[in-house]
């Protein structure tokens, strides 16, 4: 990585702090990541994405915010890209998924919250986060409790925009996200300057489903057996994906696409159980589960979570002339996330079982970071769906630490040792 | 040819071992701080057994299975436990609860296999550790505890975190509460814990207790009444993880 400092002091990060995450991450990355056999070639954009994710591209985007752009941080997948984009500004998923960031999210938070909650405070409050710091707004969603009520002590570092999301899907609710979207848009154009147009804003949906469209292509590939390309690897893409500039991340994704179709021509059976992650987001660095799971012997083909399916699954449709013909498309793409902050959310269950024959798992292993309640409450109708189904189910529950590595890894060996036994398995309830 | 499991758990661990007919013998030792030694002292035993272990398999399990160099396979407790129960009780369907020193595991088993397992390893209460704290707290061993549960009268200990129930113990004992209500408590709240599990995760067919509290007779009662149904066990329960890894090893 070149020398950012001078970049990042500009952007009022505590730099002796930042540098202890700087000397972290790299070696988590080398240990994790570089030491698996027979990556695609074309992982290396990826890689070099993530080595320079707090470097070049940060001066990337500081460069678009000295020609005028702004630059807007997201929390959740049911905020519309396609709005920031638009509006002509660059958004940024936020990643928050170290441990680093708990101490100080717990200098202001409870201790008894979700993690992802807890560190993208903390690296607000801590400056250690320089997309945070070069972002000039916040934009919020009333998802969970904890995230309704975390963007208001954000809101004391820097502008926050909530946007209000339904908790049913109800035709009107479909209404009120529509409306919610139009106020997005509202804000978004006072914030840039910019007008959103029908011809900017269907130029925008148009970028965003590509992005989509070669995710899903790498998804697909995925199906089939053994994987082209290991779940550590497929994350890494997917979480790049929030953060990284939208064209130059699908060509590379196509470009890795091509690379494995040419790799499923001559794949040798490799035995390896086939994995399906559902549950809570995994946000950059957080690799702790796929390298536990394929770490033994193992491979994850699916995540069916917000840095997996339910961020790609689904296109926005630009049929219509008009900015309420669009707003109604969007409104209804992003409704059709099935979030367990939903309810009822059966439909969540019912992509599992589907994604479990598309592609063809073994088993599905439910990944609930601590105190999410809503996704915890859910596990029981996915246990009794799965069940039925006779799909073999493992619930970990887990926060950003790695004290409790050595437990998962004896629950999860189990489990493949279960699933290896052969017969015919069913849970029970 | 010898089939030998090793179970190295976080208090003791132990070895069973299979000639090509039948179980030939057990040891139990305790692990102490370094499983390497352990796994070390297993083999001088197995060496003074005439155990050849160029002529054995040999499984380890347990959560010190890694530290076992001279193993041929690493199997997890949770398999080998179901495994070695089976063998144990010979029922088709059973539900095999193991208490360990550092976690309870709830497993369904069906012929010998595992369908089903809950594991409370996040915390001691509810462990064998829970129990072992509490006994030294009274100043008596495990045993004398558990006797003196069943002539005690319940008395709720209201924390389940360790290091707060032992306070409340040490102040039980300070206000002249019996001793043996004290322990008729202690060893209620665990067994709170485990019927919370076990209804959690559901019971099917014989429920068998596993691990080091197999020969605590009056345990076993309690826990019974608690949770209305007979407890099976046997004395070598206790080797349910080693049997089960030595079996496991004829597979190798
Ligand atoms: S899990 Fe729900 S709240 Fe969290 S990012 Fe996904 S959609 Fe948003
Ligand atoms: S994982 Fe759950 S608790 Fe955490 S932010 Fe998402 S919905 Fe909220």
């Amino acid at each position: 990585m070149g020398d950012y400092r001078e970049l990042w002091s500009n952007l009022g990060m505590d730099l002796d702090k930042h540098d202890i995450l700087c000397e972290a991450l790299p070696e988590a990355f080398g240990s994790i990541y570089l030491t698996q056999e027979n990556r695609p070639e074309n992982m290396n954009y990826f890689n070099y994405a993530l080595a320079e994710v707090h470097g070049a591209r940060i001066e990337e985007i500081n460069e678009a915010k000295a020609n005028g752009k702004k630059v807007v941080g997201t929390f959740c997948v049911f905020v519309p890209d396609e709005v920031i984009l638009a509006a002509g500004a660059v958004g940024v998923g936020l990643c928050s998924g170290s441990q680093f960031w708990i101490e100080d999210g717990e200098k202001v938070l409870p201790r008894n919250l979700c993690p992802l909650i807890k560190a993208f405070v903390g690296a607000k409050v801590s400056r250690t986060c320089p997309y945070f710091q070069s972002s000039d707004m916040i934009v919020g969603e009333t998802t969970c409790d904890g995230k309704k009520k975390a963007y208001e002590i954000v809101e004391e570092y820097m502008p926050v925009h909530v946007m209000e999301l339904p908790q049913m899907k109800r035709e009107k609710n479909y209404e009120q996200w529509k409306d919610e979207i139009k106020l997005f848009i509202s804000r978004m154009e006072e914030l840039t300057g910019n007008k959103v147009t029908v011809e900017n804003l269907k130029k925008a949906i148009d970028l965003v489903n590509r992005k989509r469209r070669a995710l899903k292509r790498l998804y697909d590939l995925r199906k089939n057996t053994p994987s082209p390309i290991s779940g550590l690897d497929a994350l890494l893409v997917t979480q790049v994906a929030f953060l990284d500039d939208i064209e130059r991340f699908i060509e590379n994704t196509n470009a890795l696409c091509d690379e494995l179709e040419e790799r499923v021509k001559n794949l040798e059976p490799t035995g390896k159980k086939r994995i399906m992650i559902t549950g809570t987001p995994m946000a950059v660095p957080n690799w702790k589960l796929h390298s536990i799971v394929e770490g033994l012997d193992a491979e994850i083909v699916v995540e069916e979570t917000c840095t997996g399916t339910r961020y790609f699954e689904g296109e926005v449709s630009t049929e219509g002339d008009t900015i309420d013909d669009l707003l109604k498309n969007l409104a209804d793409r992003y409704m059709n996330i099935n979030c367990a902050c939903f309810t009822p959310n059966n439909d969540r269950t019912e992509d599992i079982i589907k994604y479990a024959e598309e592609y063809n798992v073994d088993g599905v292993i439910y990944y609930n970071l601590s105190f999410c309640h809503t996704y915890a409450i859910e596990y029981k109708k996915v246990e009794n769906a799965l069940a039925e189904k006779s799909i073999p189910l493992l619930n970990i529950e887990t926060d950003y630490s790695e004290e409790d590595s050595g437990q998962i890894k004896t629950r999860v060996e189990a489990f493949l040792e279960m699933i290896g036994s052969g017969e015919k398995l069913h849970t029970v309830s | 040819m010898y089939y030998v499991g090793i179970d190295i758990g976080s208090t003791a661990s132990k070895v069973s071992v299979f000639d090509d007919q039948e179980l030939i013998f057990n040891i139990v030792m305790p692990t102490g701080w370094n499983s390497v030694d352990t796994s070390n002292k297993i083999k001088e035993e197995l060496d003074k057994n005439k155990i050849d272990l160029e002529n054995a398999k040999v499984v380890a399990t347990g959560y010190g299975r890694i530290s076992v160099p001279y193993a041929d396979k690493t199997i997890t407790e949770i398999t080998c436990h179901g495994k070695g129960a089976y063998y144990l009780a010979g029922k088709d369907m059973m539900t095999v609860v193991d208490i360990g020193g550092q976690d309870t595991k709830i497993i369904n088993i069906e012929n010998g296999r595992v369908t089903n397992f809950l594991m409370n390893d996040k915390c001691a209460a509810g462990t064998g550790r829970f129990l072992e704290l509490m006994a030294n707290t009274l100043g008596v061993t495990l045993e004398e505890m558990s006797y003196m549960a069943l002539k005690g009268e319940d008395l709720n200990i209201t924390s389940m975190c360790t290091v707060f129930a032992e306070s409340e113990v040490i102040s039980l004992i300070g206000s002249g509460a019996k001793r043996e209500d004290i322990a008729r408590g202690v060893i209620n709240s665990i067994i709170g814990r485990i019927t919370t599990l076990l209804n959690k995760q559901g019971i099917r067919g014989d429920v068998y207790l596993t691990g080091g509290l197999c020969e605590l007779a009056s345990f076993i009662q309690l826990l019974s009444e608690k949770i209305d149904r007979k407890v099976n066990t046997s004395s070598l329960a206790r080797y349910a993880g080693s049997i089960g890894g030595a079996l496991l090893a004829k597979n190798i």
